[in-house]
């Protein structure tokens, strides 16, 4: 066995080595991709014309992801050809800078839901929501009509707004004090139908009227 | 007068009575659930049996209830036996098992009931992530105590990719954990929409790296050579496979993001590091079919050697295919697909699954004293197995493909050629294939759990003896001498 050998040889004999050698090796990849968009992440702020969620549309983006939506959907149109005739303009960064965990999802048993807004009525996604089936025959989606009879906890809508305020969201001590009163009556059923119906509209800067623009599907 | 050092086989026994209960729930969960895409009213409409609440219970059940609880018994089993010394702390080990089956059950029984983060592979809430860092935590300790106690001084490779995956995952889990707590059920994650991508897929990826791989070569290491028993092929190659691997890998996460908002240099990386990966993978992958050379013959009796092997070739295949779904180009018609379903079950089903069931096989008889109740139920075990993997993988590829292919298809005026709802109604017989494949595994699951049942409660009765630990004779010997396991 060569002289050189023996370097490595202390790696094989000494456990603390081994360990902290791994966990070296183990650090390059997390740090060289993920650190940099930490930093470039400063530079991805909401444009001036787009607000954070308000409290019913936030009460629905937490009914979205507490149901697990993001399993069959998701919230990424790609920067393709095929993809865009589809859904419409491709999804930027902007557009999920105020969602915590973001929701663009990796596997499409339904269609993607990034510019779905005003693309159906209320009362569409109310049916739909209810009973897939009495509206789309063919659908394989679960029923959430028992979305109906579940209240929002405002309590704790209030809290989630206070900890998105301090991560930076530009959410008023009035906002989150009138959060309350906004969900007042609504059920978890009302709060997702207006988060679907903000999608690709209220995220969207009013700058980038191309993303509304709704294609046939 | 020293009384005989033994090894501590009870914490072992007790993650493989966990192994093959979170198995079978976990994998019920599946067959459940597959049963939904196709027929999606046997929910009976209650919230916890939705599709989408009920699929983390069984990404969980299998990745960390199933998996990880296979992973710590073995590595507890496989550190002790390369090291010639009994687990360190038997009280911290035992609280490694008890604390890991309570997250276990915290979480499959929150996640259902819609407390969850919402993170993909990472659901449960926050008071459930800080027990899991501190099971882990022990579990390092157990470990790394135990390593430090080894009276063979040349650390066995097994033990490397167990060290790799536990560092690494006590990492990720923190990094990607990271909230504010605002009610019991609900967090919010300090990253937000881009970063947090990032940072999911990361974590997303290597959790399959550390967990589905690193810790099953850990297994593969020790358990191929001794059931071939033979030296493992190279074990120099191992080493370089081992250092490979645990670079690369991290680099690779992005290659779940193509064509997102992403940034596209990241993508580049993302995808060049994925093609490397095919390297150590496959390395890895002959490293332990060329252990076998010579002894071939031991495939016709010996089921759990043939589930060793096909699950190496499972290994190789589905890294090669996992490198080239991560081409760009590739990826623009496989991504958000059936096909994803299909690669990752055949690297769950063929190799983690394959390796685990091997293993489990293979040490039953060592921990129990006794050989498995039914030779007949393995061999029905494999081929069940085996059988049900293929239908459900081919399924699934032929679903993706097509579904993809639709997605795609634009005719000479430029416009859609499918709808959505027609791509879908194309591919919804493959689901019910899909749902049998799954019933066949399960299956065959359930005939693993019988027999090892079967053998245990004979163990049982004719009262266990402890192995003593072959202590009289330290090894500081070279290499060579330890490159094959005992």
């Amino acid at each position: 066995m060569s002289s050189r050998y023996k370097y490595f040889e202390a790696i094989e004999k000494h456990a603390w080595l081994l360990g902290i050698l791994t966990a070296i090796f183990l650090s390059f990849g997390g740090l060289a991709e993920v650190l940099p968009l930490f930093v470039a992440a400063n530079k991805v702020e909401a444009p001036e014309d787009v607000e954070p969620y308000d409290p019913l549309r936030l009460a629905g983006f937490e009914t979205y992801v507490q149901n697990g939506c993001y399993v069959c959907h998701s919230q990424m149109i790609r920067h393709l050809g095929f993809e865009t005739a589809r859904y419409g303009q491709h999804s930027t960064a902007e557009e999920s800078v105020y969602d915590r965990p973001m929701q663009w999802g990796s596997k499409r048993t339904g269609p993607d839901l990034a510019r779905v807004g005003g693309k159906y009525t209320d009362e569409w996604h109310r049916e739909h929501l209810k009973d897939p089936r009495s509206v789309v025959p063919s659908s394989n989606m679960p029923r959430y009509n028992w979305l109906e009879d579940k209240d929002i906890d405002a309590k704790r809508l209030q809290g989630s707004m206070r900890a998105m305020q301090r991560l930076g969201a530009p959410y008023t001590d009035e906002d989150i004090e009138q959060a309350a009163k906004a969900v007042e009556g609504k059920t978890q059923m009302d709060a997702l139908i207006a988060y679907l119906q903000g999608l690709g509209i209220k995220n969207t800067p009013k700058s980038n009227p191309k993303a509304k623009e709704v294609p046939a599907s | 007068m020293q009384t005989q050092e033994t090894y501590n086989d009870h914490v072992v026994r007790l993650f493989l009575l966990a192994s093959v209960v979170w198995g079978l729930i976990g994998m019920s969960v599946g067959v459940f659930i597959a049963a939904e895409l196709y027929w999606p009213n046997i929910d009976l409409n209650f919230p916890a049996l939705t599709f989408s609440r009920l699929r983390p219970d069984h990404t969980f059940g299998v990745i960390f209830a199933f998996g990880g609880s296979a992973l710590m018994g073995t590595c507890f089993y496989v550190v002790q036996r390369t090291g010639h010394v009994r687990l360190a702390y038997s009280k911290l080990a035992e609280f490694v098992f008890w604390g890991w089956q309570l997250s276990c059950v915290l979480s499959m029984l929150t996640m259902p009931f819609g407390l969850t983060q919402g993170k993909e592979y990472a659901e449960p809430e926050w008071w459930i992530d800080i027990l899991i860092a501190i099971v882990w935590v022990a579990f390092a300790v157990v470990f790394f105590a135990t390593l430090a106690r080894r009276r063979i001084r040349h650390i066995y490779v097994a033990n490397w990719y167990y060290g790799a995956f536990i560092i690494a995952v006590g990492m990720m889990h923190v990094v990607n954990n990271l909230a504010l707590p605002v009610a019991m059920t609900r967090s919010v994650p300090i990253y937000s929409g881009v970063v947090d991508a990032m940072v999911q897929w990361w974590y997303g990826h290597n959790a399959v790296a550390f967990i589905l791989t690193a810790g099953f070569l850990g297994m593969m290491y020790y358990f191929v050579p001794r059931q071939a028993q033979r030296p493992l092929w190279s074990y120099r190659f191992s080493i370089i496979n081992f250092w490979a691997l645990i670079s690369v890998y991290m680099w690779a996460g992005a290659h779940h993001l193509m064509y997102t908002a992403l940034p596209d240099w990241v993508q580049s990386v993302g995808m060049a590091f994925s093609l490397i990966l095919v390297m150590p993978s496959w390395g890895s992958s002959a490293n332990g079919l060329l252990t076998f050379n010579g002894v071939w013959h031991k495939l016709k009796d010996d089921a759990a050697a043939k589930f060793m092997v096909l699950s190496l070739i499972f290994y190789g295949a589905a890294t090669m295919e996992g490198s080239i779904m991560a081409v760009k180009t590739v990826n623009t018609l496989s991504h958000y697909t059936e096909w994803t379903v299909a690669h990752v079950h055949s690297g769950s089903l063929g190799w983690v699954a394959m390796i685990t069931i091997g293993s489990l096989y293979a040490m039953a008889p060592r921990v129990l004293g006794q050989e498995i109740h039914s030779k007949k139920a393995m061999e029905a075990h494999f081929w069940l197995h085996l059988c049900g993997t293929l239908i459900y993988v081919i399924a699934m590829w032929s679903a993706g493909i097509i579904q993809g292919l639709m997605w795609r298809e634009i005719d000479a005026d430029g416009s859609l050629v499918y709808s959505f709802l027609a791509s879908f109604e194309t591919i919804k017989p493959f689901f019910a294939l899909r749902w049998f494949g799954g019933c066949l595994v399960l299956t065959g699951m359930v005939l693993m759990a019988w027999n090892l049942w079967h053998t245990a409660s004979r163990a049982r009765r004719e009262t266990l003896e402890p192995i003593p630990v072959p202590t009289s004779d330290p090894v500081y010997g070279e290499v060579e001498t330890q490159a094959s396991p005992n």
